[in-house]
């Protein structure tokens, strides 16, 4: 009960904050309206028991990406209010196949045939689990993610420099 | 109604992941359309987190999710300094300037 009370509030806060991230026509209030996703998100992992997820969402993407995109919308303007928007015919275009995408998206996982082998179900993996997987079956992966944000920081800080 | 199963996320995350490609595709502001990329990466994360809680019970959907985020975040600084690269360039953001990237 408390668990589905949960689930509506926050996935209600999710979708409205995304409906306002895509409605908004101001750039500003499109990464305001990113966060309350985020953030719905985030406390969406805390109800799927997955305290792991939750908190690296909340650190890395509410903290940091949000903080980037921020950053990018106040270094690429003249002024923040600036817009410049998609003609009718287009936005409504975009409309229904957005609607037609949600719809078949719906149908098709929700017609699938989910049914898992019998036997009760492990309890979620917490952080003592996923961490000793990351560094033992997960091993590689993590250390090409590793040379892959060096990789990052270094093109970032390359194609981001002021003109000579 | 009041029993959360798998099918309640899946619904979620197909709704977000809707709102993402319209976020991706009437945005032209190249932000925008950054920020329309994180959604569906939101939404494609909410389905292997509620698959690994609901389907398999084993901890191979976190670890793909943390791979996510942390892809997402290495996306979202290489786009961005593109973008300020872009606007050096041609003092907007709009990307239907965006069809030639030097002048």
């Amino acid at each position: 009960m408390i668990e589905a009370i949960a689930f509506y509030v926050f996935a209600a806060l999710v979708l409205g904050s995304a409906l306002g991230v895509v409605l908004s026509k101001n750039i500003v209030r499109s990464a305001t309206c990113l966060l309350g996703t985020l953030g719905g998100v985030a406390c969406l992992y805390f109800v799927l028991n997955a305290n792991l997820i939750a908190a690296i969402q909340l650190i890395v993407y509410a903290g940091g990406t949000l903080i980037l995109i921020v950053f990018g919308v106040m270094l690429t303007s003249k002024s923040p209010w600036m817009q410049f928007t998609a003609t009718r015919g287009q936005v409504v275009a975009a409309s229904v196949v957005a609607v037609l995408l949600a719809f078949g998206l719906c149908g098709v996982m929700l017609g699938a045939d989910w049914s898992r082998p019998a036997g009760q179900l492990s309890a979620s993996p917490q952080v003592r689990e996923v961490g000793t997987d990351l560094l033992t079956d997960y091993l590689v992966p993590f250390e090409a993610a590793s040379v892959l944000l060096l990789v990052v920081m270094i093109g970032a800080a390359y194609l981001a420099r002021p003109e000579k | 109604m009041f029993d959360i199963g798998l099918n309640h996320y899946m619904v979620l995350s197909a709704l977000i992941f809707s709102l993402g490609v319209l976020c991706m595709v009437t945005k032209r502001n190249a932000i925008g359309i950054l920020i329309g990329v994180e959604l569906v990466l939101n939404s494609a994360n909410i389905n292997l987190v509620a698959f690994s809680r609901y389907q398999t019970g084993a901890g191979d959907g976190h670890i793909v999710a943390v791979f996510v985020i942390l892809l997402a975040a290495a996306e979202a600084a290489i786009g961005i300094a593109i973008f300020m690269n872009f606007y050096n360039t041609f003092q907007t953001i709009d990307v239907d300037r965006g069809d030639e990237l030097r002048h």
